[in-house]
C-alpha cells in the first residue's frame, strides 16, 4: 500500500508527462513547444527521482534539461523569427499523424495489457550509491561497463569535431 | 491503490505516441527534433521502469539510460549543427523546401 503522498507525487508527475508532451506537439509557437518539452524533461527526472535513481535524475536534468534543450532554444532563435506561429495543418497531414500515433498508442496499449505480470508493485530496492554506481561505471569486469563508457567519449569527441566542420562558415 | 509499473509506462506510451504524431506532422526540423527528443526520453523511462520493477538491485536499464542521454546529447547537438548549416544556405528549415540533392 502506498502512502497518500506518494500517490499524490505520482498523479502530478503522470499528469505533466501527459499534458506537457501532448501540447510540445500541438501548439503552433516554436519556442513554447521547446518550454513545454523542457517540462516534459522535468517530470521524466521526477519520475527517475521517485523510483529511487538519484543519479540518473540529475543527470537528466544536468543534460537533458540544462543542455539540449538550451541548444534547441538558440537554434530556435537563430532560425526562426519569434513569435512567428507555423502554418495551419493541412487536414491530411494531421490525419496521417493521428493514424500513426495511434497506431503506436494501441500497439503498445495491447502488448502491455498482455503483460500481467508488470502488475506486481515496486519491490524494496535501495538507492545505488556513488560508490556502485562509479565502480560499475569504471570496471572491465563482469556487469561493468569502462568500454561503452571510453566509446561514448570518443563518440563525443568524434560529434564535437563535426559539429565544428558542419556548422562552420566557409 | 498499489502503483506498478504500468503506471509508468502508459505516461510513457503517451509521450511516445506525442513524438510519432509531431514527428509526422511537423514541417520545421528543430520541431521534429523536438519530436524525436520526446520518443527518446520515453524510451529511456521504459528501460529505467523495467529495471525498478522487474530486477530491483542489478544497474542493467540504469546504466543504458545513461549511455542513451549522452548519445542523444551528441545526436542533438550534430542535427542543430546541419540545421544551421540548411539555414545558412536555405535561409528557411521547411522540410518542405529541401529538395536541391535529390536526384
Amino acid at each position: 500500500m502506498e502512502s497518500l503522498g506518494s500517490i499524490i507525487t505520482y498523479v502530478v508527475i503522470a499528469l505533466a508527462i501527459i499534458v506537457f508532451s501532448i501540447l510540445a506537439v500541438t501548439t503552433r509557437k516554436i519556442l513554447r513547444a521547446a518550454t513545454y518539452l523542457l517540462f516534459a524533461l522535468f517530470a521524466t527526472a521526477a519520475v527517475y527521482f521517485k523510483l529511487d535513481y538519484e543519479f540518473l535524475g540529475g543527470v537528466q536534468i544536468a543534460v537533458y534539461a540544462g543542455g539540449i534543450v538550451v541548444l534547441v532554444v538558440f537554434a530556435i532563435l537563430l532560425t526562426t523569427h519569434p513569435g512567428s506561429n507555423s502554418e495551419r495543418l493541412a487536414s491530411r497531414s494531421r490525419r496521417l499523424g493521428l493514424l500513426a500515433g495511434l497506431a503506436a498508442l494501441a500497439v503498445g496499449a495491447y502488448s502491455l495489457i498482455t503483460r500481467c505480470e508488470l502488475l506486481a508493485s515496486a519491490p524494496a530496492m535501495s538507492n545505488p550509491d556513488m560508490d556502485t554506481i562509479g565502480t560499475a561505471l569504471l570496471g572491465s569486469g563482469h556487469n561493468q561497463y569502462l568500454l561503452p563508457f571510453e566509446a561514448v567519449s570518443v563518440l563525443l569527441l568524434a560529434c564535437i569535431i563535426g559539429g565544428v566542420v558542419v556548422a562552420r562558415k566557409r | 491503490m498499489e502503483i506498478n509499473a504500468l503506471y509508468y509506462l502508459i505516461p510513457s506510451l503517451i509521450m511516445f505516441a506525442c513524438g510519432v504524431y509531431g514527428f509526422i506532422t511537423r514541417r520545421n526540423m528543430i520541431a521534429m527534433l523536438i519530436s524525436l527528443e520526446l520518443m527518446l526520453n520515453s524510451v529511456d523511462m521504459n528501460f529505467v521502469v523495467f529495471n525498478r520493477f522487474l530486477f530491483p538491485g542489478q544497474m542493467e536499464g540504469m546504466f543504458f539510460t545513461l549511455f542513451a542521454i549522452a548519445i542523444a546529447a551528441a545526436e542533438t547537438a550534430l542535427a542543430i549543427a546541419i540545421i544551421v548549416n540548411v539555414y545558412r544556405a536555405n535561409n528557411d528549415i521547411d522540410v518542405r523546401d529541401i529538395c536541391k540533392m535529390k536526384f
